[in-house]
């Protein structure tokens, strides 16, 4: 019997300071153990228990992507006791991963569609293993324009912001990076919340395109209705959520909505799901 | 199904027999009620109870077990690498005396814990190395509605062995290949032939005098979210609510729990603890909001999992074997009978439903 | 004489009629026997639920901490108490409730009526003349009530509410300290031997399985983050080891010192039948004898240990 709570042993490979106030790192992480990493065999959305040996886990989602290979990626927000203690922790430490859990965007479906994004503040994670994934020389042939539309409180906020330059500069792939103020001239990106620019920016609904939304629930609560306009049906939003959870596989019992365990049915669920279950999210 | 008469006089010769393979737990009187506990050498069941305290679910899931453990020595080979704890043992248990609808409630909490995804071997391996030895039930309590919740006084479908005490002897009901082995461990091999209708009209006796009716037959068929948004059903009761987790840890069919690090000396464990969805903390987040943020939502979770969500994820009954002990032991009486009855005759349309306990 | 439900339902309804108050707080019966329910009304139909009885043993004051209403509330003496230090505390205002005292004869104790019935009760008489009579399937038994009460109601010195609107019944005559001796327990515990006392406490929570219903029964324990909760940092471990066991009952208990009315709601509400008040009654004795102090009884003075004299007599305050 495989037993799903044992984490596999990890090495913190390479911390980096993400954003200007240091409240996010993110952390490489590589497998002791070669073998444990064809087992840790994860799709773009998915998340991972991290465990902390006396200190305890935390659920992330996973912001590699499984197009990378050799290690995996965590960005962590420094907010609890365990994330707290992950921040002082160093390279070379030891620790360990459980996972992958919950489900993943729907890819199958997503084939031979056009692809919004839509990101705001650190709710960034999966979306960059997304937009990997997606540009992928053996993936981008598969989906038809994607659109990215990313913003933060300010510039030093922004995720990932190399690599968000070169997506910018990227003939297959159109990106909206938006900040809510700035007062740098150099700036040449977008000054707006995430909703606005959606709605400026954002494709129109079609049959054949989907929105990713992830972000705090103000850009999601006022985004809903914007894609609404923009003619998304709920079918074709689909959402990631978090819930407290320790177990990670549906048995513990607290991340549920309804009889939908945010951990193993979730986190993704489309808007067209959630409207049937009770908003405990 | 074979059915051995055991001679009461004989009772305790077996239970000696089978100690050698068997650790042993029975209903023990401590202080002032009766609980399921480990029988010590020579120590006999009390089976002249009703039905514990706390349920037995603690046999199989206790309420603290350690299921992970590490060296927190840095010159150690498992510094901070996680593993099984070696010292853990699964010896075959006998629980003698179980009520039927603890037995029941075992099939009903292994759903949550075997699925097809993953498997909990801890509650599994305890499962699988126990024995149940149940006593059926001549004299439920005024709060027991097992027969409203898929069990009975003597459903034996969940027991490897059913007694049935008939003054100076058991009837034993041999269940299962579980039975067979520990009925010969004991050598109780006295076959009771002819008494099938006895033991039927035992039945019936016994299921007379549940006096409790508890409606589920509209639970299924209710619209999830207007029993979500019933404010008539959850309102009152909620007021009364003091949130404590009495209800889910006396509870034999409650399953939820928690995850701790704790570090003693040079050793790491991750614990596992009973949880309780009436705490706040249960749900709440790092950045302190709480999708069940009020007393409402939390005493709302517990009935509509039971009752609702269970119900309609496995098709397969309620979350409840009516054994009683929240109603009994409520500090401020919710009593999921009356809860029960209110959501199963919910009209969405009127916004009412009838509040009766029986 | 009309009985105390009659003329509480008479005070409610009177209340919401002529909209002094938004809501009534009292009890409603219970679906099973010796267990009545905190219940509010807010209309005339609602109040027609109200019951009292000896079964009304939860303190009320446990449901109007940081309420916004115009409240109408019944309260014994221990209740009234609590409000008090509610009040004091800042956990509610005076000009928001309306208190309908109630002079106590009261509560049954139902471990003890359970632990003498012949099978389950099914159902109890109270006789409202000093007798109980407890039924059951094949079983009557009448006892008398001053055997069958809660120990802390049965040492009770402040039985008549100590602030109150209007009385539902005439007072009851208060029992003299001299003749009950609320702290003979306490007293037995204190002349045990430090390793008796050891295994005193260490029998006394064997059963404990942390589901905080003492806690949560208490109108003391309003704290929105109680410290065994904390988990940055956490004090406490949350397994039943003892030693977590033992601290979470052991401070609960001090950091009730001084403002416990000993309502006896944490052991009333105890599934497996602590009698946390071997903790709390003692530093109640300890409040008395250091500070000459009882809690809430009045709605000014704030409870000895959140609070400091200049003229303190002890050395180490200068």
């Amino acid at each position: 019997m495989e037993n799903p709570y044992i984490p596999y042993p990890v090495r913190i490979d390479e911390i980096k300071t993400e954003t200007e106030d240091k409240s996010l790192k993110t952390f490489k992480f590589v497998f002791l153990n070669p073998e444990d990493e064809e087992k840790f065999s994860y799709r773009a959305g998915q998340f991972a228990e991290l465990s902390i040996p006396g200190i305890g886990e935390i659920p992330i989602g996973i912001a590699s992507s499984p197009t990378e290979k050799g290690f995996v990626k965590f960005t962590i927000f420094k907010t609890g006791k365990v994330t707290s203690y992950l921040h002082s922790m160093k390279e070379g430490d030891i620790m360990g991963i459980r996972g992958p859990l919950g489900n993943w965007y729907p890819w199958e479906t997503l084939e031979g569609k056009n692809v919004v994004i839509i990101g705001g503040g650190f709710a960034f994670t999966t979306l960059r293993s997304s937009i990997i994934y997606m540009l992928d020389p053996e993936n981008r042939q598969k989906f038809k324009d994607i659109h990215v539309i990313y913003g933060a409180r300010s510039p030093g906020m922004l995720l990932y912001k190399d690599e968000l330059e070169s997506w910018a500069a990227r003939d297959d792939l159109n990106m909206h990076i938006t900040v809510d103020s700035c007062d740098d001239p150099e700036w040449t990106h977008h000054t707006g919340f995430v909703p606005t620019v959606t709605e400026q920016e954002g494709p129109a609904g079609t049959e054949d395109t989907y929105a990713i939304v992830c972000g705090p629930p103000i850009m999601i609560k006022f985004t809903q209705p914007v894609l609404d306009k923009l003619g998304y049906s709920e079918d074709r939003i689909i959402m990631s959520l978090e819930n407290r959870m320790k177990c990670g596989i549906g048995m513990c019992g607290r991340c549920n909505i309804g009889k939908e365990f945010v951990c193993k049915d979730g986190p993704v669920f489309t808007l067209q799901q959630l409207n049937q279950t009770p908003k405990e999210y | 199904m074979k059915v051995i008469r055991i001679d009461k006089n004989d009772w305790a010769e077996g239970i000696e027999k089978i100690r050698k393979t068997y650790s042993l737990i029975g209903p023990v009187k401590e202080k002032f009620y009766h609980i399921f506990a480990n029988l010590g050498s020579g120590q006999m069941p009390d089976m002249e109870f009703t039905n514990s305290r706390i349920s037995p679910k603690y046999i199989i899931y206790p309420q603290s077990e350690i299921i992970l453990k590490c060296s927190m020595n840095a010159e150690e080979e498992d510094y901070k690498i996680y593993r099984e704890p070696e010292d853990k043992e699964y010896k075959e248990k006998a629980v003698l005396g179980i009520r039927p609808c603890d037995a029941d409630s075992l099939p009903v909490v292994m759903r949550n814990f075997d699925t097809d995804e993953y498997k909990d071997p801890y509650w599994l391996r305890a499962f699988e190395t126990t024995t149940l030895v149940g006593l059926a039930c001549d004299a439920p309590c005024p709060s027991c509605f097992c027969t409203s919740a898929g069990s009975g006084p003597y459903n034996h479908k969940n027991l490897d062995v059913m007694l049935i005490d008939n003054k100076d002897h058991y009837l034993a009901e041999i269940i299962t290949e579980k039975g067979e082995k520990l009925a010969e461990a004991a050598g109780w091999q006295d076959k009771a032939e002819g008494i099938a209708d006895e033991i039927a009209k035992r039945k019936s006796d016994a299921e007379s005098k549940i006096e409790s009716n508890v409606h589920t037959d509209n639970l299924a068929k209710q619209p999830l979210l207007d029993l979500y948004e019933a404010t008539s059903i959850w309102e009152k009761a909620a007021f009364a609510c003091i949130n404590c987790g009495t209800c889910t840890y006396v509870c034999p069919t409650c399953w939820c729990f928690d995850i701790q690090d704790e570090v003693y000396g040079r050793e790491g464990f991750r614990i596992r603890n009973w949880d309780s969805c009436m705490y706040p903390l249960f749900t709440l987040h790092a950045s302190a909001h709480n999708p069940r943020g009020t007393k409402l939502a939390r005493l709302r979770q517990r009935f509509m999992h039971k009752l609702k969500y269970y119900v309609d994820k496995y098709e397969n009954g309620i979350q409840c074997t009516g054994c009683g002990r929240c109603v009994r032991l409520c500090p401020v009486n919710i009593d999921i009978r009356r809860i029960c009855n209110m959501m199963n005759s919910y009209d969405p349309e009127t916004c009412t439903c009838e509040a009766t306990v029986s | 004489m009309k009985s105390y439900t009659d003329n509480i339902k008479e005070i409610s309804k009177r209340l919401l009629k002529e909209d002094k108050v938004d809501m009534v707080i009292g009890y409603r019966t219970g679906s099973v026997p010796l267990m009545h329910q905190p219940f509010f009304a807010q209309n005339q139909e609602e109040v027609d639920e109200f019951v009292w009885d000896s079964n009304c043993g939860l303190n009320l004051a446990n449901y109007i901490t940081d309420r916004t209403e115009r409240i109408g509330i019944l309260a014994t003496g221990c209740n009234s108490r609590n409000i008090a230090v509610h009040i004091v505390e800042g956990k509610i205002k005076r000009e928001q409730l309306y208190i309908i005292g109630i002079p106590c004869k009261g509560m049954v104790d139902r471990h003890k009526l359970s632990a003498m019935a012949d099978g389950d009760i099914t159902s109890v008489e109270d006789e409202n003349n000093g007798s109980i009579t407890i039924t059951g399937q094949n079983f009557s038994k009448t006892v008398d009530k001053a055997e069958v009460l809660q120990e802390n109601c049965s040492v009770c010195v402040h039985r008549n509410p100590v602030i109150y609107d209007e009385l539902a019944a005439e007072e009851v005559t208060e029992q003299k300290r001299d003749d009950v001796d609320p702290y003979a327990r306490v007293k037995e515990i204190e002349a045990l031997s430090p390793e008796e006392k050891w295994a005193h406490f260490d029998d006394l929570l064997s059963d404990c399985i942390r589901c905080y219903a003492c806690r949560n029964a208490c109108p003391l324990c309003y704290c929105p983050l109680c410290f065994v909760d904390e988990s940055n940092p956490q004090w406490v471990g949350k397994s039943i080891d003892h030693t977590d066991v033992r601290t979470f009952h052991f401070l609960r208990a001090y950091h009730c010192a001084g403002r416990c009315t000993d309502c006896g709601a944490c052991v009333r509400s105890c599934p497996v039948g602590i009698n946390v008040r071997d903790f709390t009654k003692k530093l109640e004795k300890d409040c008395l004898e250091l500070f000459d102090w009882e809690a809430g009884l009045n709605t000014e003075q704030r409870p000895p240990l959140d609070t400091y004299r200049p003229d303190d007599p002890e050395e180490f305050i200068k």
